[in-house]
């Protein structure tokens, strides 16, 4: 199976690593990976804030650059979600404000091919034990979209459940919102960052290493938010727990490339 | 008319006056136990109905399609009302509203009222046009009585004085209470028993002197003419049947078509709101019966932005709101920040959505509103009438920022983008310029990885409003797709 990879804007220039991960994982469990160079951002920023109209000329660049793929995983509950539950609505509004169906036809064949991660793993490839080795004490957190837009349930949990070495444990307000929500977090800084401290001090209660969450737009503002509090944790994308194996936990197969 | 009223005037914007409560560790206390509490048990009284998701869309489709036909509805409500007794009065806003009811009262030669807990009433604030008429309006539900002794505003729908513990409530009845009538027993202290036992005396008294009542209604029901109050304490019982003359002001979004409708909303209503299975108190009185309850009753049918806000397609679900507050409760959001920031009597998710609806977005806190959520969802999830919140607050964000086609007082008119967010308008504009160009994209992500020894992890300047609680990420050496070119030499398809 020959899928694309829509890593996001936030992804490709601040979590490389991330995307990484995401090539390693599909790539062992025999996923033909492809990265379209031309992608950018799906718009969801700008749809978000009110820019619907900025946002549609990235929706239909999301759709020029993707839409001949089989399918498309994205490591980004609130990208993903953007896609699959917004695109659609998009189109909706386009033809209220009587410029016809052609935005709707445009978005419409990715909006059914475009899968979470964590979805894609479970739902499309079947699988919840991926192979992967992880030896440290882990809390996951549900981030909103994932929760609510997509439906995620408990498919991160499985995965997590099923890998080698990893101890699960159970985050208290797990479903709460961390705070993040794009340009909220400096639009309502104040309420932003209680919110975030809130979570982070839940996280800490459970003594876990890791917070991990399947979206990095969180765990930028969680993560920024624990070395602020100089908590002991750090937070990891689920990509990077699912790619993690027994051979990478002893070298780093990942080189530092010369800045 | 000098635009709608909801609540009362110049209000800071939501950021600004979220900013004390954030900060008011007591108040964080009394909101985070009181909202979590209830939050959890709101969860196990809807979880014990199997058929929840149907009752949820059932409620949904019998309140759109009643606001869809809602001329109809209204004529009918007016025929029945009229028939079994009752008066019916127009109001267009709350001036035209406060007028009439102040009128009502004169006439009876009364000069107090005793008032069910009602949120119409206090979006139009009739007891401040009853207070400039020399008329004294008694509250006497017993969270809105302690707003009022305090001279606070409300904080939440259901429970008005949720920011206050049982402390501050013990000093605010032992100081003020001799102002308004009986006043607290010596020696009160703060066991609920007797706090409730001081406002039962208190009011008591007040019940059986009040020659005229006022309330709202929860449901209209249009083929019958019978109006409906759900409620906790009796008090609304003791309103709605003691005094000679009853006024009920009720928006024109209250209506049900037919009593069997009830039916789903007795059921959702109580749970969401209180977690119980069926409130104490069901209330339901048809026009005026000789011999019982009051000899004369007059409904004042309240517009006041609502035919404007039925005018918006995306806009308009949040009509179907019954106010249970189970958005508020869920709300991390009104959970830190608390309902005064709101800056209106409908504080919370679906006040964030109802505000700048009936207001207009042209004050400076109505302009703030749509963005005082971080669009987590969790508002939609357990709303019982099913209004998609985070939609609605959206698309309000549209109208703040983009302007466009709205209806104020009837009339369609254009609305500019607000000002204040031309900085911004520019950023979004340019980043959909780069995004649209992923050549652009990478020649400012290549910049960004070779400058980036010399990032700080703080901002200077508007940056701070990230970087004062939160670093910034470290920026890496190289961007993904220089790395996947790298090593799987991927063509460079950017345009
Ligand atoms: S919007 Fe929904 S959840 Fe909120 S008060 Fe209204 S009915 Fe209840």
């Amino acid at each position: 199976m020959r899928v694309a990879l829509f890593l996001t804007c936030v992804n490709d220039t601040l979590y490389p690593d991330t995307g990484r991960a995401v090539v390693k994982l599909l790539t062992r469990l025999g996923v033909e990976v492809d990265f379209p160079m031309a992608q950018t951002c799906c718009g969801q920023a700008h749809y978000n804030t009110g820019y619907r109209h900025e946002a549609e000329p990235l929706a239909r660049h999301f759709s020029d650059v993707f839409g001949e793929y089989e399918a498309i995983v994205t490591p980004s509950g609130s990208c993903g979600a953007m896609v699959r539950e917004l695109y659609p609505r998009m189109g909706e509004r386009a033809r209220a404000e009587g410029r016809g169906d052609t935005l709707a036809a445009t978005l419409a064949p990715v909006v059914p091919k475009t899968y979470e991660l964590t979805e894609f793993l479970v739902d499309v490839l079947g699988v919840t034990d991926v192979g992967a080795y992880y030896p440290h004490k882990v809390t996951y957190h549900p981030t909103c979209h994932g929760l609510r837009s997509l439906g995620l349930g408990d498919r991160p949990l499985k995965l997590l459940q099923a890998v080698k070495g990893l101890e699960l444990v159970e985050l208290p307000g797990a479903d709460e919102c961390c705070g993040f929500g794009g340009t909220f977090a400096v639009k309502n800084a104040d309420v932003s960052a209680a919110m975030g401290t809130d979570k982070v001090r839940n996280a800490e209660s459970t003594g876990a290493e890791v917070l991990c969450a399947a979206d990095n737009s969180c765990l930028m503002h969680i993560g920024g938010t624990m070395t602020r509090l100089h908590t002991e944790m750090r937070p990891v994308h689920i990509a990077e727990i699912l790619a993690a194996t027994e051979a990478s936990a002893e070298v780093s197969t990942e080189e530092e490339p010369s800045a | 008319m000098s635009g709608t009223f909801v609540g009362m005037p110049a209000f800071p914007a939501f950021p600004v006056a979220a900013h004390e409560a954030v900060n008011d560790q007591t108040l964080r206390g009394n909101l985070r136990h009181a909202t979590h509490t209830i939050r959890a048990k709101r969860a196990k009284a809807v979880a014990e109905l199997s058929d929840w998701a149907a009752l949820r869309e059932a409620g949904k489709q019998i309140k759109d399609h009643t606001l869809r036909h809602l001329d109809r509805y209204l004529l009918q409500l007016e025929e029945s009302v009229t028939a079994a007794g009752g008066i019916v009065h127009w109001a267009a806003d709350a001036d035209e509203a406060n007028l009439i009811v102040t009128q009502l009262v004169k006439e009876t030669g009364e000069s107090e009222v005793v008032k069910v807990k009602s949120m119409a009433t206090q979006e139009i604030g009739l007891n401040e046009a009853l207070e400039a008429a020399g008329i004294r309006a008694y509250e006497t539900d017993l969270a809105e009585l302690i707003v009022q002794l305090g001279k606070d505003r409300p904080s939440h729908i259901l429970v008005p004085a949720i920011h206050r513990n049982r402390g501050e409530i013990r000093e605010i009845f032992a100081r003020e209470m001799s102002e308004w009538g009986r006043p607290a027993p010596d020696g009160l202290t703060d066991t609920p028993a007797e706090l409730a036992e001081a406002a039962r005396l208190h009011l008591r008294e007040k019940f059986l002197r009040a020659k005229v009542g006022v309330s709202g209604a929860n449901f209209m029901v249009a083929d019958t003419g019978t109006l409906v109050v759900v409620e906790s304490e009796g008090n609304g019982r003791m309103c709605l049947t003691l005094p000679e003359t009853l006024i009920s002001v009720v928006g024109i979004e209250k209506i049900v078509p037919t009593w069997q409708d009830l039916e789903v909303f007795l059921q959702t209503l109580p749970r969401s709101s209180t977690a119980e299975r069926m409130n104490p108190y069901t209330s339901t009185w048809t026009g005026t019966t000789d011999g019982d309850g009051p000899r004369a009753f007059h409904l004042v049918l309240l517009d006041n932005g609502r035919t404007d806000t039925l005018a918006d397609e995306v806009g308009r679900q949040a009509l179907r709101c019954i106010r249970c507050s189970a958005c508020l409760n869920v709300c991390p959001v009104y959970e830190r920040a608390g309902g005064h920031a709101y800056g209106s009597v409908y504080p919370g998710p679906i006040g964030a959505i109802l505000s700048p609806q009936l207001r207009g977005t042209a004050s400076e806190i109505d302009a703030s509103l749509p963005y005082a959520s971080s669009l987590c969802g969790a508002c939609y999830e357990v709303c019982p009438v099913a209004i998609d919140i985070p939609e609605v607050l959206v698309h309000l964000r549209e109208r703040v920022v983009e302007g466009g086609p709205v209806t104020r007082e009837g009339n369609k008119v254009v609305l500019q983008p607000a000002k204040g967010h031309a900085a911004e308008r520019a950023a979004m504009r340019a980043a959909r310029w780069t995004f649209t160009h992923p050549g652009a994209l990478r020649t400012g992500q290549r910049l960004a990885s070779r400058t980036r020894r010399f990032h700080p992890r703080t901002l200077p300047g508007p940056g701070k409003a990230w970087s004062g609680t939160r670093d910034l990420p470290t920026v890496p050496a190289e961007p993904f797709r220089d790395w996947w070119q790298r090593t799987h030499g991927g063509k460079d398809g950017a345009k």
